[in-house]
C-alpha cells in the first residue's frame, strides 16, 4: 500500500542559526528531500550604492568596508582601482605592494571564515570554526598594526594606502605567515581526510562547468569545477603579473571541491605575500596631495574594474559627472551572483545538505544586499 | 523484608536504622530502631522515599556538575577558557543557568495541543530518571537489582522517542515534526544493534541482572567483547542523539528541532533529560563493559565506578566536540549495513567461544579476548572498506576543460532564470 504523502513548506530564516546573516528561504520538503526552494533576500539592504552618490570619492572607502564585512580590504582594493582608472591616478609602488599584502591577508581571513562556517554547518559544534577564527584573529591583529582597525579597515586610498606599515609589522607578518601555514596544515590534517566530512560533501550539489559559466559564477566556486579563471592571472591588476602563484583547480564541482579549493588558495596567498615582501621597495605609500588631492574631481566618464575577490569577481562600476562624488556607483557583488544557482544546487538534495551547500557558496549577506 | 533488599547496603542501613524490633535486622549489628516494633511497613515506606530522593537528587546534582564540566571541557577543546566567572573555576555557572531558566517566561504557542505540550517534558524526564534505578553505583548501592535489568534499560530508554514525538506533535511546528521523524527513524534503527550488542555480554554473564554482569566480569568485558563495546557505544551515542548523531537537535539545520517552541523550565526539563541520558548511558557502558564498581582494594567501589563513569563521559564529550554530524540516510545506513552486521559477527563468535568454554574463568576470558580482538579489528576494517566513501577518480582538469568566455547555444539555462512560484503557495 502506497502511503499518501504531501510536501511540506517550511520557512527557514531570516532568524536561523546558519543563514550567515539574514537570509530567508522558503523550502518545500518531501520528507527529507528538497522539492523547491525560493530564496528571499534584502533584509540587510542599507543602500550603500545610493549613499555613495552623496559622498566624496575618499569617503566612499568606508562604505565599501561594510559591504562584505569579512573581506573589507578586497572591497577597498576593487573600489580604489576603479577610482584610479576613473581619475587616471598613477599609484605609488610601495602603496601598491602594501595593498597587495593587505588584500592577500584578507583573502586568507575570508577563506578561513568560509571554511570554518562550512564545517560548522556540517554540524561540528564550533571547534573547527574557533580554530579558524583564532587564526583570523592573528590576521586582524596585523591589520590593526598597519591601519588601526580590525574589520572596517578603510586602509586604501586613491593612489596607494593612507599610512606606511610600522617597523614592527614586518617581523610580525613573517611570524603570522608561518602561523597561517601551520593552521592550514592542522585544519587539513583534521578535516580533509575526515570520513564524515568527505562522505557528507562528496557528490553533493554538483554543478556543471557550463552551467556555472553561463550563470556568470566566478571565484572558488568556478575553479572547483575545473575552469581556469582567476583574474589575478587572466587580467592582472596592480603588480600581480610580477608574482608567481598556482591556480588551484578541482574537477568535482561539489561541496568538497569548493572547500578544498579554498583551503589550497590560502597557501597560494601566503606564497604571494612572501613574494610581495621580497619585492617591496621604500618610498611614499601614496602620491603627494598635490598630485592626488583629498577632493578628487575625475573627468566625466565611467570606469569598471574587477578584481579577484575572496568570493569571486568583485567589480566596481563608477560613473563620474565631473563632480566630487560619483554620479552612480554599482557593485558587481560576487556573493549575490554566486547565490543565483542556489536552486540548481539544492533541489533534489537532502535537508541535511541544505545549509552545507549554502555555506559552500561562501556568501556574505552584507554583500548580497549591500 | 526480603533478603534481596537486605543485600543492598543502602536499603539495609536506612531500613534497619528506622525499623524497630525487626527480625530481619536482628542478625546484624543494629540496636533497636527509631520506630516501635510492628511499624516495619512505615520504616519500609520511609526508607523507599529517602533512597529514591537520594538517587533523584544525586542524579540532578550530577547533571549540574556535568553541565559545568562539559562546558569547561568544550572551552579546553576549543582553546578558550570556558565558564570562569561564577564561583571558583566557574562552578556556579550551571546554578546561575538553572535559576535563569526557571525565571523565564513560559510561552505556549497558540496552536499547541496544551495537554500534550505540558505532558511531554514530564514524559522525557521520568524515564531518564528511571534508568538509574537499576544501576549499581557501588557494592550494594542501587535502588533495585532487577533480574531483567538490561531489558528494563532497553525498554525505558526507548520511551525518550515517544516524548520527543509528543513534544514535536503538540507544538504544531513543522521543523519540530521533521526533527521528531528523524528521532523515530534513529530509534528504530539503533535499538536493534544496541540490544544485539548486549547479547554477547549477557551470554558471557549468563544473566540479565546488572549486579550479576559485574560479578561475572573477571576482566572488563571491553577486553572480551571489543566489537560489542564498539557497537554499543555507537548505538548509545545515537540513542541519546549526541554528535555525530545529533540529527534531532541539529542546530545548523533545524535550529533546535523538537525544542523550538519550548521555553522556561519545560525547556529546562528537556535539557536535564538530555544530560541525565548522557550520565545514564555512561553508567550503563561502565557497568556492562568496564566492570562497573570493580577495582582493587583499598580504594572503595564507589570511587572506581565514578572514575570509570567520568572517563566514559570524557570520551563522549570528546566525540561531541570533534566530529561533524552525519546525514540521516548515512546514519541509517551505518546502523543497518554496518553495526547490525558487526553485532551478528560478535554474537556468532561469542557463541562459539562459550560452546568451547561454557563456564568461563578469568583465564578463559583472556583466551576469548585473544580471539575476539583480531575478529573485531578485521570486521571493523572490512565494514569501513565497504561503507567508506571512495576517493575521487580525478581531481585535476584535463586539457579540454571549458574556458570561461564560452558562448554556446547548448549551454543549459540556469533554473534561477525560470522561477516557478510553486513554493510561494501554502507557506504560513
Amino acid at each position: 500500500m502506497a502511503i499518501k504523502t504531501q510536501p511540506v513548506t517550511v520557512n527557514l530564516g531570516p532568524q536561523h542559526p546558519s543563514t550567515h546573516g539574514v537570509f530567508r528561504m522558503r523550502v518545500m520538503f518531501d520528507g527529507e528531500e528538497i522539492v523547491d526552494v525560493e530564496p528571499i533576500f534584502g533584509y540587510l539592504h542599507r543602500g550603500s550604492e545610493k549613499l555613495a552618490e552623496e559622498r566624496t570619492y575618499t569617503q566612499i572607502v568606508t562604505l565599501t568596508d561594510r559591504m562584505d564585512y569579512v573581506s573589507s580590504m578586497l572591497n577597498n582594493h576593487a573600489y580604489i582601482l576603479a577610482v584610479e582608472k576613473l581619475a587616471r591616478i598613477e599609484p605609488s609602488p610601495r602603496g601598491v605592494w602594501l595593498r597587495m599584502i593587505a588584500s592577500e591577508l584578507q583573502r586568507v581571513a575570508s577563506h578561513l571564515v568560509a571554511t570554518g562556517f562550512l564545517i560548522q554547518d556540517l554540524g561540528a559544534l564550533g571547534t573547527p570554526l574557533i580554530y579558524a577564527m583564532r587564526e583570523r584573529e592573528n590576521i586582524l591583529d596585523l591589520f590593526e598594526m598597519i591601519c588601526g582597525a580590525r574589520i572596517t579597515n578603510s586602509y586604501l586610498r586613491p593612489g596607494g594606502v593612507f599610512m606606511d606599515a610600522p617597523a614592527e609589522f614586518w617581523p610580525a607578518l613573517d611570524r603570522g605567515l608561518d602561523d597561517i601555514v601551520r593552521t592550514i596544515d592542522e585544519l587539513e590534517a583534521y578535516l580533509s581526510g575526515n570520513e564524515i566530512i568527505f562522505s557528507r560533501t562528496k557528490g553533493t550539489a554538483v554543478l556543471s562547468p557550463e552551467l556555472l559559466i553561463n550563470a556568470s559564477i566566478t571565484g572558488p566556486m568556478l575553479r572547483a569545477s575545473g575552469v581556469d579563471w582567476d583574474l589575478r592571472h587572466r587580467a592582472p591588476y596592480d603588480y600581480y603579473d610580477r608574482v608567481n602563484f598556482e591556480r588551484i583547480l578541482h574537477t568535482a564541482s561539489d561541496n568538497y571541491a569548493r572547500y578544498w579549493v579554498r583551503v589550497q588558495e590560502m597557501r597560494e596567498s601566503v606564497k604571494i605575500i612572501k613574494q610581495c615582501i621580497e619585492q617591496i621597495e621604500p618610498g611614499p605609500v601614496r602620491p603627494s596631495f598635490d598630485d592626488v588631492p583629498r577632493l578628487i574631481r575625475p573627468p566625466e566618464g565611467d570606469a569598471y574594474v574587477a578584481i579577484e575577490g575572496s568570493k569571486g569577481e568583485l567589480g566596481f562600476y563608477l560613473v563620474s559627472d565631473g563632480g566630487i562624488s560619483p554620479y552612480r556607483m554599482h557593485v558587481r557583488a560576487s556573493s549575490l551572483i554566486n547565490l543565483t544557482l542556489l536552486r540548481d544546487m539544492l533541489i533534489g538534495g537532502q535537508f541535511g545538505d541544505l545549509f552545507v551547500t549554502f555555506g559552500s557558496v561562501d556568501l556574505n549577506m552584507g554583500e548580497v544586499d549591500r | 523484608m526480603g533478603q534481596a533488599f537486605l543485600d543492598n547496603s543502602l536499603w539495609r542501613n536506612v531500613y534497619c536504622f528506622l525499623a524497630g524490633d525487626s527480625s530481619s535486622c536482628a542478625s546484624r549489628d543494629y540496636s533497636a530502631g527509631l520506630l516501635p516494633a510492628g511499624m516495619e511497613w512505615l520504616a519500609f515506606a520511609i526508607a523507599a522515599i529517602i533512597i529514591i530522593g537520594l538517587f533523584v537528587n544525586g542524579v540532578l546534582g550530577g547533571v549540574i556538575v556535568l553541565i559545568w564540566g562539559e562546558r569547561r571541557l568544550f572551552g579546553r577543546f576549543q582553546s578558550r577558557t570556558g565558564p570562569n566567572r561564577w564561583g571558583p573555576w566557574g562552578t556556579l555557572t550551571s546554578v546561575a543557568d538553572a535559576a535563569k531558566t526557571m525565571f523565564k517566561e513560559d510561552v505556549v504557542p497558540a496552536d499547541a495541543d496544551k495537554i500534550l505540550f505540558n505532558l511531554a517534558p514530564i514524559l522525557i524526564a521520568a524515564p531518564a530518571l528511571l534508568v538509574f534505578s537499576v544501576i549499581p553505583f557501588g557494592i550494594g548501592t542501587y535502588v533495585a537489582d532487577l533480574n531483567v535489568g538490561v531489558l528494563f534499560i532497553m525498554a525505558i530508554t526507548s520511551l525518550t522517542t515517544l516524548s520527543v514525538l509528543t513534544a514535536a506533535w503538540s507544538s504544531a511546528n513543522r521543523i519540530a515534526i521533521l526533527s521528531a521523524l528523524r528521532s523515530v527513524a534513529l530509534l528504530i534503527s539503533y535499538e536493534i544493534p544496541m540490544a544485539l550488542a548486549v547479547v554477547g555480554v549477557i551470554m558471557l554473564a549468563g544473566s540479565m541482572s546488572l549486579g550479576d554482569i559485574i560479578v561475572a566480569q573477571g576482566i572488563p568485558f571491553i577486553l572480551v567483547q571489543p566489537l560489542g563495546f564498539f557497537v554499543f557505544f555507537m548505538a548509545a551515542m545515537a540513542e541519546m542523539a549526541r554528535a555525530p548523531f545529533d540529527l534531532t537537535e541539529a542546530e545548523s539545520e533545524l535550529a533546535a528541532g523538537y525544542l523550538n517552541d519550548y521555553a522556561s523550565m519545560k525547556f529546562g526539563l528537556f535539557f536535564l533529560a538530555e544530560f541525565m541520558a548522557e550520565i545514564s548511558t555512561s553508567a550503563i557502558i561502565t557497568t556492562l563493559f568496564l566492570s562497573g564498581w570493580r577495582g582493587f582494594e583499598p580504594i572503595p567501589s564507589h570511587f572506581w565506578f565514578g572514575a570509570k563513569l567520568i572517563a566514559v563521559l570524557f570520551v563522549i564529550i570528546w566525540f561531541r566536540m570533534t566530529l561533524p554530524r552525519l546525514r540521516i540516510d548515512q546514519v541509517l545506513k551505518f546502523a543497518w549495513k554496518g553495526l547490525f552486521e558487526l553485532t551478528m559477527i560478535n554474537i556468532i563468535v561469542t557463541a562459539i567461544l562459550i560452546a568451547i568454554w561454557p563456564e568461563p574463568t578469568v583465564r578463559h576470558l583472556w583466551y576469548m579476548a585473544a580471539v575476539n580482538w583480531p575478529v573485531a579489528i578485521l570486521s571493523i576494517w572490512l565494514v569501513t572498506k565497504l561503507l567508506g566513501t571512495p576517493a575521487y577518480d580525478r581531481t585535476q582538469p584535463d586539457s579540454n576543460a571549458p574556458e570561461y568566455p564560452v558562448g554556446s547555444e547548448e549551454i543549459p539555462a540556469s533554473s534561477a532564470y525560470v522561477v516557478e512560484t510553486s513554493a510561494q503557495e501554502g507557506g504560513d
